[in-house]
């Protein structure tokens, strides 16, 4: 009988649906505190912001703090610093994910592979502070495992780690790895199960070798979640992981030149500080970018698949 | 046969190794937080330390109230906002799933358009320390973290439209149920799979949040397990600066060793719970990235 409340006059579908109103009107209110009210905010980059006369008082100045961001060295790093590695975390992750997918899905040993599957997302589950934790039980300069146990053993002296931003970009890309690929490799696992087994077993008839038939069946077969998820994340690629370059390099000012990127940037300026026209200005820059990342990457799923795009 | 059980040796040999390198770290972890601080600062972090000591845990016993206070703020935290988070979640996705809603696709662009678009960190600071005076209170670590970007609402509302059949609503309604009796009696007791599933999402992003922490909470007094976490790590003379441990003067802190005794009371209890949630946690990843 839903259905026969659909014509009348607006005040009988009020009558009608205002408890489902109700219902929703939590949850909206928040999203406009606390999704909606910062979105006006984002004036302030256009405002030499002053503490005391708040937001609607400062003046105006047009694109100063812009000019200001765009002329220091920072702007150039930091763009280039969040791109590069989340280019290369997503190629590397993607690589590393499907291939322990696959490999995952040919044991058969049922307990073996639960058990490999429960432990590769145990990473996942762990606040980036202790993820700071284990690094620093490896590489810390005086008693880390790895300077004092691992490189005398080679015979290599011991290495400053935290001192030297040379060797963050492998860190950082091996900590990523550590930590996410479990759950990336989930779900393309999920994928690979949801294969019809009809297909393998027309190939192992034709005679097609192991190596044949993840090259012919699997992979085509999963490309479809492969794409959302990459196209997901190149979605985001203007944003970082904050955890990861705040957290593991222990906020270490000597490793900015490799591993600051825009978020972590944008919280410094903010409050270390408390550069709110810069920080939003760079905050702003990100947005607009990564929205419009947004925009191109779901047109590009939705020319090839329109069931794949997000709207 | 043969190549077969080839293909099964080199699977598990890589696997194995994959488990050492999942589990390693952890293993350094609390090997190192039971090894003799002398023995830590002489041989550096080990798995197997040569001689093996308490004394960390039993500093952190001695005074234990600045972590008996982060644990129950987590807790406190993590209860509330999970709650408070599924209920208001579930609300905002349950009309938005019904198809005879009026108003439906303006609403659900109003939700989804936060995935999209955000204010960035410092409007978003102004607001909660500004607009509503919540620097250094226990709401500011529960308010950020309410409907996490829209994304569980979307489960949710694919949840409620695809899983519970449409005539049931309607019968009930003609049986002269109200839409919160609906919703009570009827949408929330058939959707337990997927209100664990982002529940249990919910709880661990509040038992792992240090970022809200980290931005908004100055006073030691309100930190959360892992922003008390956060503040050692990053600051090893906050252990011997009197928020946790002892306050005796001439007592020597074993600050490494009691460092990682934290970090281990920290992960420790997620990992034991970690077997009876797993198959859930797998469940709703699995839905999460099909469906989302």
């Amino acid at each position: 009988m839903l259905t026969s409340a659909i014509k009348p006059g607006k005040l009988r579908v009020l009558a009608r649906y205002w408890p489902l109103f109700v219902m929703v009107l939590p949850g909206l209110l928040y999203l406009l505190i606390n999704n909606y009210l910062p979105m006006f905010g984002m004036i302030i980059a256009f405002k030499d912001y002053n503490y005391a006369r708040g937001i609607l008082g400062s003046d105006w100045i047009g694109f100063k703090n812009f000019e200001y961001l765009f002329k220091t060295d920072d702007a150039f790093i930091i763009t280039r610093n969040t791109i590069l590695y989340n280019a290369a975390f997503i190629i590397i992750n993607l690589v590393i994910a499907v291939g322990v997918a696959i490999l995952l899905n040919e044991v058969k040993n049922k307990i073996f592979a639960r058990f490999y599957q429960s432990v590769i997302l145990i990473p996942y589950l762990i606040s980036m502070v202790i993820v700071g934790y284990l690094v620093l039980a490896l590489l810390s300069g005086e008693n880390g495992m790895m300077n004092k146990q691992i490189l005398p053993m080679l015979g290599i002296e011991a290495i400053p780690w935290y001192n030297d931003p040379k060797y963050w970009p492998y860190i950082l890309t091996l900590v990523n790895i550590w930590k996410n690929v479990g759950y990336l490799c989930v779900i393309y696992l999920a994928a690979v199960i949801g294969i019809d087994p009809e297909y393998y077993e027309a190939a192992r008839i034709d005679g097609a070798s192991k190596i044949q038939q993840i090259k012919n069946i699997t992979i085509p077969l999963i490309i479809p979640v492969i794409s959302i998820m990459t196209l997901l994340q190149i979605g985001r690629i203007f944003y970082s992981d904050f955890g990861l370059f705040y957290q593991v390099p222990l906020d270490t000012g000597a490793l900015a030149p490799t591993t600051n990127v825009i978020d972590t940037y944008v919280y410094r300026a903010l409050l270390n500080l408390g550069d709110f026209g810069m920080s939003s200005a760079a905050g702003l820059y990100q947005s607009l970018v990564g929205f419009i990342l947004v925009l191109v990457s779901n047109y590009v799923v939705s020319r090839r698949n329109r069931d794949n795009a997000l709207f | 046969m043969k190549s077969h059980q080839l293909t099964q040796w080199v699977a598990h040999i890589l696997f194995i190794a994959v488990t050492i390198g999942c589990l390693f770290p952890f293993l350094l972890l609390i090997m190192t937080s039971i090894t003799d601080e002398n023995t830590l600062l002489q041989k550096g972090y080990s798995i197997f330390p040569s001689k093996i000591s308490l004394d960390a845990y039993a500093y952190l016993w001695r005074d234990s109230s600045a972590i008996v206070r982060a644990y129950a703020i987590t807790i406190f935290v993590t209860l509330v906002g999970t709650v408070a988070g599924l209920l208001i979640t579930a609300l905002l996705a349950y009309p938005l799933s019904r198809k005879d809603m009026p108003a439906r696709n303006p609403l659900a662009f109003i939700v989804f358009f936060t995935m999209l678009f955000n204010g960035g960190l410092v409007p978003t600071y102004l607001v909660y320390t500004q607009l509503f005076d919540m620097k250094n209170t226990l709401l500011a670590l529960i308010l950020p973290g309410l409907l996490t970007n829209g994304f569980f609402i979307l489960l949710m509302r694919t949840f409620f439209g695809t899983s519970i059949p449409t005539p049931i609503i309607e019968s009930a309604s003609m049986d002269g149920a109200g839409e919160f009796r609906i919703f009570y009696r009827i949408i929330l007791p058939l959707s337990l799979p997927i209100l664990a599933t982002v529940g249990l999402m919910q709880t661990i992003m509040y038992w792992n949040d240090w970022y809200n922490g980290l931005i908004y909470i100055t006073d030691s007094k309100l930190f959360s397990l892992q922003n008390l976490l956060n503040r050692i790590l990053m600051n090893a003379q906050f252990l011997q600066s009197n928020s946790v441990g002892n306050q005796n003067v001439g007592t020597s802190i074993p600050t490494e060793t009691v460092r990682m005794a934290m970090a281990v009371i920290g992960v420790v209890p997620l990992l034991c719970a970690y077997p009876f949630f797993q198959k859930y946690f797998v469940k709703g990843l699995v839905i999460g990235a099909i469906k989302g």
